[in-house]
């Protein structure tokens, strides 16, 4: 930890310097952040699909290594400007962007946020390259405004961790949390899983982080079934006795919170104590963007990318509205 | 007559039949047994490998590292196998300790269509100079052609032979000769065979396995493994000599050991039971079996019913959870219609 931790402190020192230098450049875009997007696989192009929708992000750039793959034809065709100059497109002209989502692999993102940081430009990390401070919306959205690299975690550790922590805050003696994710293999692409151990590290890092529980383990699973199966997430807490009424409270309340910004977040198995162990189960459908329905592992992290984006959006423009009047 | 190496998962699948409670003395006791009966390989750990103990698939009474260890040191003439599925097993936590703990052969698996997710592992265990092999587990579900393209996968990642795992006991005897014969064909390494006796075919599908050019087989004493038990070791040495092929191991000493694992490590002999023979017809991996029993007991459905609402789910190895799922919707639909038979057409989908 303590190689993170020192990289930890080299961010927040450019995050100060990115705080100063980038101060308004959103509104020149009829006041929505201009982002640019680095890596046209699975999630990349999901996520440009809801970046392009959304009322307070403007995609300016679509970056990528190859203009024939399938999600470069599919931006081009809904005209959202194209580049297969890698982040050297970023490089040549950084003026064009308020942030910068990666959903490359996680070497690359650990490539580009050395050169994305020396440009002050802020970075919304898809990848599981745990560079910058962990970000799952429906837990701490507020304090991630401002930060220079905001890391969404796995779509497993989107999916599970709230729910993680639902037990933890309900069953305070729980002391091991295990949380399985299985994906349709045809919505999980070559760099997750060549960085399938960076997945589980990042997921498991996330729950230290927000659930403060002594030990925790991450397994995913790739089910190649087809038709092809949904997102499913089940988190296990080792618990000899529980609370259930508080538990199942604290789940209903969190799963319509991500609801909000997730639509096809769904509980399939409200929490159960049998065997020493407390298990829950959601699924997530996707939103059908960019593969189908059943790629819910795509939109769980994508949509919790433009939840942390846009909220930084909103915060640019309440300070937009200070600077103007005030 | 053929050389055939063969690999002994005793102390590796059979944890999944005792739900991975295999203590020091006997894992001391039969890894020396195999030693002293020279199987070439004795493979130890977790029924699903290194990282897997887990609430997911059960919690192993000894470490990985202690298992390693135990053993370890009762191998002083053979190899020691340690078996790693990406996505339970990480190259730092648990490769790295493995490789420490003296473990000279690696077997890294994925589900049969899925080799990519063993890239990394696979090369990090050559760096390490280990010995590797890739594994195809679940091998009934794809078809020859897309296991030739995962095992030649495994071959480019650098693996020295690819096992095809019967890991539900479902392979009948000229499907497996076709997908072998195709392997072998396509592939310049070693093929090998690891069988399920779930439709009492293991050592059959063996020694078909040989005859279309595998160089490689697994078999546990007494059977001993997932399920309805894994390809019975001591009968596989027997038949293989009878055929004239030459596995280097010690008739009567394989005999003591499977002996001993009788004694020491077996709870109940392993066999095809009703609930092991529908196990093996959905195609549903063995080491779902304990977990099916308990959990269809505790929530009083049948777990006939759930093996077929598994197996139509298509569930892989390391999906437990989803038997969670399907019991509590089968309990649901009971309780709904008012009586327990739900005609084995159920689809166990929570709704």
């Amino acid at each position: 930890m303590s190689a993170g931790a020192t990289r930890g402190g080299g961010v927040r020192d450019r995050g100060s310097r990115w705080r100063r230098r980038r101060r308004w450049s959103g509104s020149t875009s009829h006041g929505r952040l201009r982002v640019g997007i680095v890596g046209t696989g699975n999630i990349g192009t999901d996520l440009m699909l809801k970046v392009v929708r959304s009322p307070l992000l403007d995609c300016t750039l679509f970056v990528g290594r190859n203009l024939d793959s399938a999600g470069m034809r599919r931006a081009a065709s809904l005209g959202v400007p194209v580049s297969d100059g890698r982040i050297d497109a970023i490089v040549q002209d950084p003026g064009r962007f308020d942030l910068v989502f990666d959903a490359t692999s996680a070497q690359d993102a650990t490539r580009h946020w050395a050169i994305l940081s020396e440009l002050g430009l802020p970075v919304i990390d898809l990848t599981p390259a745990k560079l910058g401070k962990l970000c799952i919306p429906a837990l701490n959205l507020a304090e991630c405004i401002g930060e220079p690299n905001l890391c969404m975690v796995t779509c497993g550790g989107q999916a599970a961790v709230p729910l993680a922590h639902c037990i933890v805050r309900t069953q305070p003696q729980v002391g091991y949390v295990e949380i399985v994710s299985t994906s349709a293999a045809r919505s999980v692409g070559p760099a997750t899983r060549v960085n399938i151990d960076e997945y589980l590290a990042t997921t498991e890092a996330a729950v230290g982080r927000f659930c403060h529980v002594g030990r925790a383990k991450s397994i995913l699973v790739v089910n190649p079934s087809n038709p092809p199966i949904k997102m499913q997430n089940t988190v296990f807490a080792k618990a000899e006795e529980v609370d259930m009424p508080a538990l199942r409270a604290a789940v209903d309340e969190m799963v319509a919170r991500i609801q909000a910004y997730v639509p096809g977040y769904r509980l399939v198995v409200p929490p159960i104590h049998e065997n020493g162990r407390i298990a829950i189960t959601v699924q997530v459908a996707g939103a059908g963007d960019y593969l189908p329905e059943y790629a819910g592992n795509l939109d769980i992290i994508t949509c919790a990318a433009v939840a942390a984006a846009e909220e930084s959006a909103r915060a640019f423009r309440q300070e937009a509205t200070v600077a103007t009047h005030g | 007559m053929t050389q055939i190496l063969i690999s002994d998962p005793t102390l590796r699948d059979g944890n999944h039949a005792v739900a991975h409670q295999l203590d020091g003395e006997q894992i001391r006791a039969y890894a020396a047994a195999a030693n002293a009966a020279g199987v070439p390989i004795v493979e130890v750990g977790h029924g699903n490998g290194l990282g897997a103990s887990s609430l997911q698939v059960g919690e192993a009474r000894l470490s990985d590292a202690e298992m390693l260890r135990i053993a370890r040191e009762e191998l002083t003439d053979v190899k020691l196998g340690a078996f790693a599925i990406p996505g339970f097993a990480t190259m730092r936590r648990d490769l790295d300790m493995a490789i420490a703990a003296g473990s000279d052969v690696f077997r890294v698996g994925a589900h049969c269509t899925e080799a990519d997710l063993t890239e990394r592992h696979i090369g990090y265990l050559r760096d390490a100079g280990r010995e590797v092999y890739g594994v195809l587990m679940m091998s009934h579900m794809a078809p020859p052609e897309r296991l030739c393209e995962e095992a030649l996968k495994m071959e480019s990642y650098g693996a020295q032979g690819v096992i095809v795992m019967d890991s539900a006991g479902a392979f009948l005897t000229d499907d497996l000769r076709a997908k072998i014969a195709a392997l072998v064909d396509a592939t310049s390494i070693a093929i090998g065979f690891h069988g399920h006796n779930n439709l009492c075919l293991a050592v059959a599908n063996s020694v078909a396995a040989v005859n279309e050019g595998a160089t490689i087989l697994d078999g546990t004493a007494r059977g001993f493994g997932a399920g309805a038990g894994n390809t019975e070791l001591e009968v596989l040495i027997a038949v293989l000599a009878e055929l004239g092929h030459d596995t280097a191991i010690d008739l009567y000493k394989v005999l003591d050991a499977a002996d001993l694992a009788e004694r020491e490590l077996v709870q109940q002999l392993p066999r095809t039971d009703s609930v092991g023979i529908v196990s093996g017809l959905a195609g549903v991996f063995s080491g779902y079996s304990k977990p099916v029993r308990r959990i269809a007991k505790d929530f009083g459905v049948d777990p006939r019913d759930v093996f077929f609402a598994l197996g139509r789910r298509e569930v892989i190895a390391g999906q437990e959870d989803v038997i969670l799922e399907v019991a509590t919707a089968l309990r649901d639909a009971v309780e709904r219609i008012g009586h327990n038979d739900t005609g084995g057409t159920f689809d166990g989908h929570a709704n």
